[in-house]
This record gives C-alpha cells, structure tokens and sequence, in this order.
C-alpha cells in the first residue's frame, strides 16, 4: 500500500510538478522554474489540438465498435451455450489475451499489408486492404481491446436471471424489445467497466500506431517523441496530463453507474 | 425451464452466427502469424509460395532473441515476487481495518490499470532520472513492473480474504497458536491458490509489457517485446521476429492451461488483467 502510495502517487504528483517546469533548448538540462508555456503551446498549436481530438475520437470509436461487437458474443455465451460450451468459449476468448501484446498487433501488419490476407481476399471484388493508417489503426485497437469487453459483460450478463426473460416474454415484449428494454439496462454497468479498459487502452497507444498507423499520430507518439535524454521531458509530461484528466472524468462518470465495482 | 429456452430461436440463431464470425476474427490474425513463420517469402507475400523451416532454424541461433528472452524472464520473476510479498501484505493490512479512507484506497488501487501505460511509463521515467537522478537500469523496470503487478495480486488475495473470512484464523488464536503460527499454518495455506494465480498474472503480464518497459528501461537493456519491436521494422530480420511472434502465440497456451487447473475457472485468474 505504502509502495503504491508513495512510489506511484508521488510518480504522479512528480509528473504533474514537472509539466510546469522547462527545458533549456542548448543543454537539453531541465530547468526547474515554474511557467506555464507547455500548457500553452498544447493549446494553441494548432497540431497538438487536432492530435488530442483525434485520439479522443478514436478510444471512443474503438469503444463503441468492441461494445456492439462484444454484446452479442457475451449474450450468447451467458444465455445461449449450454455450461461446457460456456467453459471452452471462455477460454477462446482468454486465450488471445495471453498472446503478446505486440504479436496481435504485429499480426494486423501482415493482415493488412498490400499483398496480406485481407487484400487477396479483396482483390477478386476489385477492393483493396485498407493499408496502413488511421482505419487500420482503429481495427487493430478494436482487436486488441474486445477480449476486455466481452468478459465483464459476459459476467454481468450471467447475473441476469432468466427469469426476467421469461417475464418479458410474458408480458409480450418481443426478443428485440426484451433486449433493448431489460437487458441492456441491466447490462449496462459492466459494459462501462468493460468501456474503460478500452477506452484507456486506446487513450494512451502508441505501439500499435507506429505499427499500423503509417504517418498518423495520437497523443502517445507525442509524448513517446518528446520523452528520452535528448527531448522535452516537461512537455511530454504536459502532454500525459491530457489522458489523466481525461480518465479521471471518465472514472467519474463511471462512478455513477456502478461500474466500478463489475472490475 | 432450460438455458436455451429464454431466448426466440431466429435470435439464438443470429447470435451464434455472430460468435462464430467473432472467433473467426479473433483467430485468423493469429493464424497468419503461425502461418507466415513458414513462408519462403520474407515479405510475407500471400497466399506463401511455399512452406521452410528456414526462419525457425535462424530464429533459434539469434543471440539477441535469446538475450531478450532472458532478461524478460529476469525481470518478470523479480517483478512477480515484489509484488507478491507487498500485494499480500496490502490485502492483510487493509482487511479489516475500516478506516475513512477506504474509497480513495480502492480509487488508488484501479489507477495503476485505469490509466493508460504511457502515463504510468512517463511518470515513472520522470521520477527515476529528473526528479530522484537514478540511472535507468533493470531495476527501474522490475519497480514499474511491480507497481501494477501488486494491483493484480492485491485483487485476488482481497477476493479471498473476502470469501472466507476470519473464523479459521480466530479458531487458530483461540487454541494458542501466535499470529506467525496461524499465519504459516492457517492464512497462507487458505490463500495459496489465490497467490499462485496472482503470480501467474503477474508474469504474463511483465513478460509481455511494453509501454511502460520502454520508458523505464535504460538503452542497453533489452526485454523481448523490446527486441520484437526493434526489429519489427528491419527488413532481415523479419521472419525472426515473425518466428518468435509465433512462439509466443504457442506459449500463450501454457498460462490458460495452468489457470484452468488451478482455480477450475478463469475468472478469479482475470481480475484486473491487461
């Protein structure tokens, strides 16, 4: 407790001080006086404002893609398998959790590349991959994150009991309106917890976009670019508060619908 | 009224369709990584040409692979038993005590996995060389890696001590025994299951971190997600990383198969997983 206290907290805190602090552009030193330029510049820099809209605007895609694609995954695997189909889906959908990190991503390169899977698969009906860029940054992310969204809202989907199926049938709600009535309200707790692994994950990323991104960057290259002995240590750290602020709100939010206890 | 009745069967229909196209999708990409470890072409041209062993057979005499293999091994080990020792000593300590600021420790406790890596990374990064001016080396690694290697194994020693309670341990009090007696004799024995999953956890998860590796590790130190991403982008070396890429798909098979013998589910083992 104390480690996480002391050690992480004060990482933090040490890194929030440190935003507010400079580099002298000749020693590449950093001088500790207190200003507020690295703020100002990620303001008003017209680049640094267009990177943090599109980060946002991807985790929140990638968000929203894993959410509509795990749903039905987990509806099948709480309410349709039978117990040992449950058993074995569970594991396919862990599995690709263990493989690395840099593996599934490194395996969309292959996917993706101009003569990959994807694009022989294309080619009889005249299209092509996608290719390397913002497009095959969000399909990669979305990949990487929906194991993390299906289990928790497989798990809240397993404490809906049947028997409220049942009661809406009765009642003549229809299979759409059940869903849409009953279950995803019920549900919606643990997709927000699940939302916040991948909203977060997606957030600060920066592998898989120098991996597939082409040319694109989001904040993480920002702040990956200005970190090291030679860069601007204040300014990637201004840079990172951007995600911690926008987590916290999150987490917030979050809060409010209960979803932090389904983690 | 059985599991499958509940839902319309066109409904039941359509979302097994959508499970078997989502398995399709979570595997064919790990497929391909298996697939090209054997394809002649080094620039993985498809569908291959033809099938070699050549790559594998490189793959097993690169030093740096090897060199990489091993320091992730070092660092994974390190990193677990910190956070072994520290998560089970936080769980004790916060298990009964129900002292005023129990919502900020359970907010201090999803930080380290709600915040993205980069932020964890950097922070620490700042913290070792601007603000404390220690060098970057292994170790500055093994103390990132256990700060959120403790969050996993504090989450499933916590779930335990929640499910079981403490009437064993006052059992043991009551009939003489020391707190280092019960300790040995009764709590460990009762969390060891829980523990060998958090460690379990722990390593997968050091072995395979790379963000916050690569802000906290110094230029000569190689972890091999490190040496994978170094030399992802370098057209000889390719089909090695794509071997490797491969063994690693392969070897995720083992911690799945030990989690199911440990705990019979897997859910306690994902607590808190990334």
């Amino acid at each position: 407790m104390l480690w996480l206290g002391v050690a992480y907290l004060g990482a933090l805190a040490a890194l929030l001080i440190t935003s507010l602090w400079t580099q002298d552009d000749f020693t590449g030193t950093i001088q500790r006086t207190w200003t507020l330029d690295n703020f100002r510049d990620l303001f008003t820099i017209d680049v640094y404002r267009t990177i943090t809209l599109r980060t946002i605007g991807i985790a929140a895609l990638v968000t929203v893609i894993d959410a509509v694609l795990a749903f039905p995954i987990a509806l099948y695997m709480a309410k349709v398998a039978s117990p040992r189909l449950q058993r074995l889906l569970v594991i396919a959908v862990l599995m690709p959790l263990w493989a690395s990190y840099l593996v599934k991503a490194y395996a969309w390169r292959g996917m993706l590349s101009a003569d990959g899977p994807l694009a022989w698969v294309a080619a009889p009906f005249g299209l092509h991959s996608p290719g390397y860029g913002v497009p095959a940054v969000i399909i990669t992310l979305s990949y990487l994150w929906l194991p993390y969204m299906i289990l928790p809202v497989y798990a809240g989907l397993e404490r809906v009991p049947n028997s409220l199926f049942e009661a809406s049938a009765d009642l003549g709600g229809g299979a759409w309106t059940t869903i849409r009535r009953v279950v995803i309200p019920m549900a919606f707790p643990a997709i927000v917890a699940g939302s916040i692994f991948t909203f977060s994950l997606s957030l600060g990323d920066y592998i898989a976009v120098k991996i597939v991104g082409g040319t694109s960057q989001l904040l993480g290259n920002v702040v990956f670019d200005n970190q090291g002995a030679a860069n601007n240590l204040p300014f990637a750290a201004a840079v990172a508060t951007v995600p911690i602020v926008v987590m916290l709100v999150y987490l917030a939010a979050a809060r409010r619908t209960g979803a932090l206890e389904n983690l | 009224m059985s599991q499958q009745m509940i839902l319309s069967s066109g409904l039941r229909r359509s979302l097994t369709a959508v499970t078997l196209v989502g398995l399709v999708v979570i595997y064919v990409p790990l497929a391909l990584v298996l697939l090209n470890s054997f394809n002649t072409d080094n620039t993985f041209g498809w569908p291959p040409e033809s099938l070699t062993l050549r790559w594998w057979k490189l793959a097993w005499h690169s030093e740096g692979a090897r060199n990489a293999l091993w320091t992730s091994i070092e660092v994974a080990i390190a990193a677990t038993a910190i956070a072994l020792a520290l998560g089970t000593l936080a769980a004790m300590a916060l298990r009964r005590s129900r002292f005023f600021g129990r919502n900020v420790v359970s907010l201090l406790i999803i930080l380290p996995i709600a915040l993205p890596g980069i932020v964890t990374g950097l922070a620490f990064q700042n913290g070792f060389r601007t603000i404390l001016g220690v060098p970057l080396s292994l170790w500055t690694i093994v103390i990132a890696h256990a700060t959120f290697c403790i969050v996993t194994v504090f989450n499933n020693v916590q779930a335990r001590f929640q499910r079981l309670g403490v009437n064993f341990e006052q059992a043991s009090m009551d009939l003489g025994a020391g707190r280092w007696t019960t300790f040995r004799l009764v709590t460990f024995p009762m969390l060891r299951s829980a523990l060998l999953a958090g460690a379990l956890l722990s390593f997968g998860l050091s072995f395979d971190e790379i963000v916050v590796t690569t802000f906290t590790a110094s230029s000569h130190d190689q972890t091999l997600p490190l040496w994978i991403f170094q030399n992802l982008f370098r057209p000889n070396q390719a089909p090695i990383v794509n071997v490797v890429a491969a063994v690693l798909v392969l070897l995720s098979a083992i911690p799945i198969y030990l989690a199911q013998r440990l705990s019979g589910s897997t859910a306690e083992t994902m607590t808190g997983a990334r």
